[in-house]
């Protein structure tokens, strides 16, 4: 018995990785089915965009999320080029940003995101979501 | 007199393991990360000034409004994701048959123009449509399941098989010169701000 646990502790140990970012933001993640994965997760940029949890200190607009902080709009690009100092010469542009938003956040805010990404060059993205479980 | 050797007490040993099981089995959050892949074009002030005249009848039309209605090639929509994914398929393999349908896959393009007042959950959902389309047109020429062609579609330049290049090449049919018969021809507008958001 002790043996068992002691074995599943290690799995769990072995494969547990800390969360670095406190989440912010609200993060309800919109269904779809086409989902990807991902292949290279070293190469992966999060944004986290929503609503804030803390409403009365942030306010109830949806905020973009970047390594604990919140940044505008007019960040990103600074956003994206400090992550890819952090990549490989050879893997610069091959970064993926990852952009986990909030189902209720509003289209407007995320077209100016793509833009700045794009003027950032970093045009390979992934909106986050869940598998939609179908029922038929 | 021979000494007992002092010994630790080992009783308690299975609680303290449990313990720290059950602290990791909390802290462990599975990454999962999944989602729609999507590639953005370049940058609005890279892009040449074009007067190319896209033919109405190679549009494929989608809006949605503020308040999350669709509007498809004009008409308001009333039916399922599912039945959009059918009228996308049938839109971009019509060939030239129906002459108010696409000319070819190759010129056929899905337009989608969102509102700023859109939710993103809306957008996902329909963006989720149009790749479906495209999907199933795809893993059907490459004779595999979606599922399939979705792992195999992730990451072609790094991919994990070496056939699933060709499969690749296969399902977009990609001609000698390198260009694509059905290229995903996604068509993201600037979102209208008639919303007010």
């Amino acid at each position: 018995m002790p043996d068992v646990v002691f074995m599943l502790l290690f799995f769990f140990m072995v494969t547990t990785k800390m969360r670095e970012t406190n989440i912010n933001v609200e993060q309800r993640m919109p269904q779809a089915t086409q989902l990807k994965k991902l292949a290279k997760k070293s190469l992966v940029a999060y944004l986290y965009v929503g609503a804030p949890k803390k409403a009365e200190e942030f306010g109830i607009e949806p905020k973009i999320q970047a390594n604990d902080v919140f940044i505008e709009t007019k960040g990103i690009i600074q956003w994206v080029n400090s992550e890819k100092a952090k990549q490989d010469e050879v893997d610069r542009d091959a970064i993926t940003v990852s952009l986990k938003v909030d189902n209720a956040a509003k289209r407007g805010l995320i077209a100016d995101v793509e833009t700045e990404l794009r003027r950032a060059n970093a045009r390979k993205i992934l909106y986050s979501a869940n598998q939609r479980i179908e029922k038929d | 007199m021979a000494r007992s050797t002092p010994e630790i007490p080992n009783a308690s040993m299975a609680d303290i393991a449990f313990l720290l099981l059950t602290f990791f089995l909390m802290t462990t959050t599975v990454s999962s990360d999944k989602g729609l892949l999507l590639f953005l074009p370049p940058p609005p002030e890279a892009l040449p000034p074009t007067d190319v005249e896209i033919q109405e009848r190679n549009l494929f039309k989608i809006q949605i409004n503020s308040s999350d209605k669709l509007l498809i090639e004009g008409e308001p929509w009333v039916s399922t994701n599912r039945d959009l994914t059918d009228k996308i398929k049938v839109f971009i393999m019509n060939n030239g048959q129906d002459p108010a349908s696409s000319d070819n896959p190759e010129k056929a393009i899905v337009s989608l123009k969102a509102d700023r007042g859109t939710t993103h959950k809306m957008f996902i959902e329909i963006l989720d449509a149009v790749q479906a389309a495209y999907h199933e047109i795809y893993a059907e020429r490459a004779g595999v399941t979606v599922k399939d062609w979705r792992e195999i579609s992730s990451d072609p330049e790094n991919a994990q098989k070496p056939e699933w290049k060709q499969l690749y090449d296969r399902g977009r049919g990609v001609r000698p010169d390198g260009s694509v018969e059905i290229p995903m021809a996604l068509s993201i507008a600037e979102p209208t701000k008639a919303g007010g958001s």
